[in-house]
């Protein structure tokens, strides 16, 4: 392998690291940057992707329907006080043309309420397309594909 | 079985609803196991339709799905006969689930404990060693297969819509539904829809109240404050509620007047009051919808006694089932459908338009956490009573949604029932 592929593994790896920690963190108002301007974000189920059935539970088709997202999140929704632990793995290029990648990696997320056991809140696995601009990896398109169909209580926090 | 017998011994301890009606819910409702055991008997397992399947869910005979009448399993065929068929999950030899699959095609019913075999209507085909193995053993000679079907459903649909019931005495599903919520139906589900997808959000509440919150009208722009902080829709939109006959069937309806130019997109704010008045949804291209109904209805939510919803937001439809998972847990699960002759642009905006409900939902979000709240709030308080008499005390048809008058048509179709 050479250099500047094994250059760009790292740089994907450490993309979802900070990508994670902005929203383990209660970041929010950075997690748009992670995206390109005319980003496509969408999660559903295994099942739905399966049955080739485009619904989203969060859909958005543009950066800016990110920033509306948190900005709902934070002004107008009411929920439980909570926290994300997003543990990610399995990081692979599966497609690698410079520019321009192909990216799955493997996720669980640990939800902690404020007056409540810790749950596995979600597992499922990413399908990433990122795109390097202005030197900076961003996602063109971020697939979160859900194991279960089954969300407990309501999905506020992006994941 | 005596009715009295059941009722005086099946509570405890017994209690009397309060003399205010249906303006007065008891809170054991909601926390009772024995009340809730009778639920599943008397309204799941009673003479109520219960949604099972869309018609198109099933397209080719040997197609099959599950579902659940309450808690209790069921299958939903389309028979080598082209009909829809529906029966209990559960072998007629030991009980185990024959189907364990939500979905799949088959010739025939297999049970994989000892292989006994069911035609797509239930009937019994044959029995593994029916006749023993080199003359040992084998069922005995009276064992007839016509008397060891799979407990069968009556079936009956509406506007594509595939319910079953367990019970003789259901009326026909029509006169159950009634013209009044019958053509809120159509209006909605006015050709073949199309599946988008689906979802299934786990409430750690009663089913009651979710179904309350769906009737619940007075809520809306109190607990959903989406479209209020961006500006999106008046308070004062014009509006309603039609309750059926029993009180058991309701729809609620908001209408828009049209704005003469949808495509300015500045004029989305244009006239519209606000809570908070610097908020603006930077993209809000989604929310642009498309006129298909011809009634300038912005917003239908219709439900079914006991626990069906059809929901039309803008462009966003949707059937909801409210399945009770235990006294304080329910399964809501989400269809959201399109049509089959929807271009892409219109996929597209349904799409886009989902974002405003479902577990993510940003009008609906809230809906998935209020009655866990309330499952929490009431520990302890099982005497009392929640007060329901926002809009009076009956449980008829209003022009204005600040009523709780659907709320109370729920209770009313209870009530006898459940026979408290």
């Amino acid at each position: 392998m050479d250099l500047a592929r094994i250059s760009r593994r790292l740089e994907i790896a450490e993309l979802y690291a900070d990508y994670v920690a902005c929203l383990d963190g209660d970041e929010l108002e950075r997690w748009p940057d992670f995206f390109v301007e005319e980003a496509i974000y969408r999660i559903t189920s295994a099942e739905n992707y399966e049955a080739e059935l485009p619904l989203g539970l969060i859909y958005a088709t543009s950066r800016n329907m990110l920033k509306d997202r948190v900005a709902a999140l934070r002004e107008a929704n009411i929920y439980e006080p909570q926290r994300y632990r997003h543990l990610v793995s399995a990081i692979r290029l599966v497609r690698d043309e410079g520019e321009a990648v192909e990216a799955t990696a493997n996720f669980a997320i640990v939800r902690t309420l404020q007056d409540a056991e810790m749950t596995i809140f979600a597992a499922g696995r990413y399908l990433d397309t990122l795109r390097r601009a202005d030197g900076a990896w961003k996602f063109a398109r971020k697939l979160v594909l859900l194991d279960s169909r089954q969300i407990d209580t309501l999905l506020a926090i992006p994941m | 079985m005596s009715e009295r017998t059941e009722q005086s011994g099946g509570v405890e301890p017994a209690f009397r609803w309060p003399s205010e009606g249906e303006a007065r819910v008891p809170y054991r409702v909601f926390c009772d196991a024995e009340i809730y055991r009778r639920e599943l008997a008397r309204i799941f397992l009673g003479p109520t339709w219960q949604f099972l399947a869309l018609e198109g869910d099933l397209p080719e005979p040997g197609d099959y799905l599950t579902g659940f009448l309450g808690e209790t399993p069921v299958i939903v065929t389309r028979g080598t006969d082209g009909e829809i068929h529906a029966m209990l999950n559960r072998c007629a030899h030991r009980g185990n689930l024959v189907c364990l699959k939500r979905r799949g095609h088959t010739d025939a019913l297999t049970c994989v404990y000892h292989a006994w075999r069911y035609d797509l209507a239930g009937t019994l085909q044959s029995v593994a060693f029916r006749r023993g193995v080199q003359g040992k053993g084998g069922m005995p000679p009276g064992f007839r297969l016509e008397e060891h079907g799979l407990k069968k459903l009556r079936v009956d649909r509406f506007a594509g819509l595939v319910f079953g019931t367990l019970s003789e005495e259901t009326p026909p599903l029509s006169t159950y539904i009634g013209n009044l919520i019958g053509g809120r139906i159509h209006r909605v589900l006015y050709k073949t829809p199309k599946v988008l997808g689906t979802t299934s959000q786990i409430l750690h509440n009663n089913w009651k109240l979710y179904v309350e919150n769906v009737k619940d009208t007075y809520h809306a722009t109190l607990l959903h404050t989406f479209f209020t902080t961006f500006r999106l829709s008046r308070l004062t939109a014009e509006g309603g509620v039609d309750i059926a006959e029993g009180g058991g069937h309701h729809a609620s309806y908001t209408r828009n007047k049209r704005d003469p130019d949808p495509a300015a997109s500045d004029k989305m704010y244009v006239g519209m009051p606000s809570m908070h008045e610097n908020f603006r949804l930077a993209d809000p291209s989604f929310l642009q919808s498309a006129e298909e109904f011809g009634d300038d209805t912005t917003t239908q939510i219709l439900s079914v006694f006991p626990n069906l919803v059809l929901q039309q937001i803008q462009n966003s439809i949707a059937v909801r089932l409210v399945l009770p998972k235990g006294p304080d847990k329910t399964e809501l699960l989400w269809t959201y459908l399109g049509f089959a002759d929807d271009d892409a642009a219109m996929t597209e905006r349904r799409l886009a338009q989902a974002n405003l409900v479902g577990p993510a939902g940003y009008v609906s979000m809230e809906d998935g956490a209020v009655g866990g709240f309330i499952q929490r709030a009431i520990k302890g308080s099982e005497a009392d009573c929640s007060v329901i008499e926002m809009g009076g005390f009956d449980h008829i048809s209003d022009n204005t949604r600040t009523t709780e008058a659907s709320v109370r048509g729920f209770w009313h179709a209870y009530r006898p029932l459940m026979g408290l």
